[in-house]
């Protein structure tokens, strides 16, 4: 069965891994982020490639006030939704981000902009009893490190906030994924110093499709983050705080 | 956008050189905003072509979408990142393949453009950039330029064969040619020397589409330059009754999970291989079909295979002889390749047609030949190098900058007398000589007449 699939931050190259896996099944997209030029160019790299219907807009997450016409337009220009998959993140700078304004617009971008587009595809699969939503967060988000931890908190809450959704959307059929990528191979990491084990965003966003065909919630990609993250949230904090992370 | 900074090289893995490196994600992104830069693509040149030592390289790598596809006429539009291989992918099961293709399906449409490379059909259909409708060039100057045969012709004639050194070519436009199954329709004939081999090339009897040799470099005495023909077309329907006529068949790549050690390929085992191939190859003189991947791309298979060659790398030598210059030139070629003791792995000749009107482009009437060299002994290979290079020299021919890592300046200039020209061209677009490579500096192309 053919699926209508939002993807919110569809110019990220994880979101591309995303939107070829669910173009390759024949799935109908629609392609928001800011940059409407770069959106259009991928819109036409997955039709020529797939022969399926993509729709692109422009969508800012950190314009909430925006978002519910966002939304309707987007379920008017599809019809329905059966998904929405949310990319969009920012990173920002740690050193940067201890200026409140630098630390606000990455919160925003990572946090408080989902919150408000992820509050209205709630609504909207609640009232169908059907669908599923697909949260990207990071590794980041599951313990606080002072080179990113900006960032990582506002993941981190990201995080927090899917797994209450998934608990409030459960008794109505609506499956919500967290995916906690490690290091993927995008401009977000492109030579960042102490790298390892970089995935490719395609094989990432293969697998972040897969996940909805199989039983996990709270999905690490790939797969050995979950077992990396396990050992470094026990490290006792009296230690860990002295580490430099 | 972020930097990384990292030693690099082309597919021979001879020269690395420490550059600093850019990928874009975006369209937008992909820009001369360095003093000193070149486009990568895919990095299958040979030499240093996509390198820049201690300059900037752009990755092209990201910038891969295709733009439009006419199923009804036949053309591509893409950006210049995408590989050959994804362009296939969707175009073969509409019935329409590439209208030039190297031997590997790896290369990005940006580096086939920039190579101006040429297939098995050279004879016939000419090298890549005559098929190019158009592209879109981001220039030094920041602008945005479409350039065609008849756009701004001097420009994409500069840039077709041009290695990067004119802008950074976008978007490509690509006409396709029609093809009724998926499969190659191959016939082989063993000849038992150079002269023979020659003779089964210029045989209008057997030419067909598609037409290649394969040398047994080790052959010496009265056997120098055996070998084998094999000759080609895109089977019919009717050779090809088969089911399923144009599947697209992807045979997964399984990649050389280690360097080789160096002494695994010596002429024993060389000498090994190439009897064996003679043998088995020599003998499918009757037609029979194979699937396009095995007959255009047959090293494809085997992903990486650049590291059989170990850690120290080699060297691809291909050069391009004059019709009338081109068995007295072959065999003295080869002669001094058998007295040295640089076996060679892999020996290539082609039959080339009409040169290109790329400035820079490689073919021109004649023979090819292209064959790997080990760099074992890096002195003894540079001498065979400059033997090669005079003799082809000598006969009126020319080396191929894609696959180059050796030639000197002066030499360049007299196997390229269209330089000049190209380089009013390259002043015009690029005045300060921000398109700058490690191959453009060795070669001092850009700088002086
Ligand atoms: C196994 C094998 C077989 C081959 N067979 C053939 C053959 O049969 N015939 C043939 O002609 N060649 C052949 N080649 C050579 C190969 O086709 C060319 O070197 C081609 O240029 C490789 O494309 P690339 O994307 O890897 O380019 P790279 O190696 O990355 O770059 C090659 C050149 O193209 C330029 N370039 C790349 N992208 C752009 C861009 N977007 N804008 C401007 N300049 C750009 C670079 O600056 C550089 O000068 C073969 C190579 C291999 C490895
Ligand atoms: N790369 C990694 O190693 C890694 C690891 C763990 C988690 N992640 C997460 O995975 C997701 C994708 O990451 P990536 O590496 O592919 O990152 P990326 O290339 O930096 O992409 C981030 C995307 O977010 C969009 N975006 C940013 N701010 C936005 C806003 N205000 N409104 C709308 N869109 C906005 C951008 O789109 P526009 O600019 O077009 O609007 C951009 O495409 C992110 O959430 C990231 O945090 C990445």
């Amino acid at each position: 069965m053919t699926r209508n699939v939002l993807i919110l931050g569809a110019t990220s190259a994880i979101a591309r891994g995303v939107a070829m896996a669910f173009a390759s099944l024949g799935d109908n997209l629609y392609l928001a982020s800011r940059d409407l030029d770069e959106l259009q160019r991928i819109a036409s790299d997955l039709r020529v490639r797939y022969d399926i219907s993509v729709h692109t807009g422009l969508f800012d997450a950190n314009k909430p006030e925006t978002h519910t016409a966002f939304f309707q337009q987007v379920v008017g220009t599809m019809g329905n939704l059966d998904g929405i998959a949310l990319a969009f993140g920012l990173m920002g700078d740690q050193i940067s981000a201890r200026e409140f304004d630098v630390a606000e617009k990455i919160i925003m971008s990572n946090y408080t902009g989902a919150v408000s587009i992820l509050g209205l595809s709630a609504n909207y699969l609640e009232a169908r009893k059907a669908g599923f939503i697909i949260g990207i967060t990071s590794v980041a988000g599951d313990r606080g490190r002072q080179s990113n931890y900006v960032y990582g908190s506002a993941k981190g809450a990201l995080s927090l906030y899917l797994q209450g959704l998934r608990n409030r959307l459960y008794p109505v059929n609506v499956r919500v994924l967290t995916i906690k990528p490690g290091f993927v191979d995008t401009a977000m990491t492109f030579g960042l110093p102490g790298m390892f084990l970089v995935a490719s965003p395609a094989t990432i966003g293969k697998k972040i499709v897969e996940s909805l065909n199989k039983s996990a919630d709270v999905i690490y990609l790939p797969f050995f983050w979950r077992y990396i993250m396990l050992i470094i949230k026990h490290i006792p904090e009296f230690i860990f705080k002295r580490l430099k992370l | 956008m972020p930097t990384l900074t990292k030693s690099i090289s082309g597919w021979g893995r001879y020269p690395a050189h420490t550059c600093e490196l850019s990928r874009p994600e975006r369209y937008a992104d992909l820009k001369a905003d360095q003093p000193s830069i070149i486009a990568r693509g895919q990095g299958r040149s040979y030499g240093d072509a996509s390198l820049n030592e201690h300059g900037h390289v752009l990755l092209t790598e990201r910038i891969n979408r295709m733009l439009e596809l006419d199923i009804k006429q036949g053309i591509i539009k893409a950006e210049a990142g995408v590989t050959l291989a994804e362009i296939l992918s969707v175009c073969v099961k509409h019935g329409w393949f590439l209208p030039v293709t190297p031997g590997t399906r790896f290369a990005s449409l940006g580096g086939c453009v920039a190579a101006d490379v040429h297939g098995k059909n050279h004879h016939h259909d000419g090298s890549f950039g005559k098929h190019v409708l158009g592209m879109e060039m981001l220039l030094a100057d920041g602008r945005r330029i479409q350039c065609s045969a008849s756009e701004n012709s001097e420009l994409f004639w500069a840039t077709v064969g041009g290695m990067g050194l004119t802008g950074i070519i976008g978007t490509v436009t690509l006409k396709l040619i029609p093809i009724a199954t998926s499969q190659i329709q191959v016939q082989h004939r063993a000849a038992g020397n150079l002269q023979a081999l020659f003779e089964l090339l210029n045989d209008p009897d057997l030419d067909d589409h598609y037409s290649v040799a394969w040398i047994d470099c080790m052959a010496k005495g009265h056997k120098l330059g055996r070998g084998v023909a094999m000759f080609g077309h895109h089977a019919s329907v009717d050779e090809y009754r088969a089911a399923l006529p144009l599947t697209h068949h992807v045979k997964s790549v399984r990649n050389l999970p280690f360097d080789f050690p160096g002494w695994l390929l010596n002429p024993l085992s060389i000498n090994l291989f190439n009897q064996a191939y003679f043998w088995n190859e020599g003998r499918k003189t009757d037609a029979f079909l194979t699937s396009y991947e095995s007959y255009f791309y047959p090293l494809d298979a085997i992903g990486q295979w650049n590291r059989m060659y170990g850690k120290r790398g080699f060297l691809q030598y291909q050069c391009v002889l004059p019709e009338t210059q081109a068995l007295s030139g072959m065999t003295r070629l080869l002669q001094a390749i058998s007295a040295s003791r640089n076996a060679s792995f892999l020996a290539v000749l082609k039959r080339l047609g009409e040169s290109s009107l790329g400035m820079l482009s490689f073919p021109m009437p004649g023979f090819t030949l292209a064959l790997d060299l080990p760099l074992h002994d890096q002195q003894a290979l540079f001498t065979l190098l400059d033997r090669l290079d005079q003799i082809t020299l000598e006969h009126g021919g020319r080396v191929y900058l894609a696959k180059d890592a050796h030639l000197s300046a002066e030499n360049f200039r007299l196997m390229y007398p269209r330089y000049a020209d190209w380089l009013k061209i390259k002043q015009q677009f690029d005045p300060a000589n921000v398109f700058n490579s490690s191959l453009a500096r060795r070669l001092h192309i850009g700088e002086q007449p």
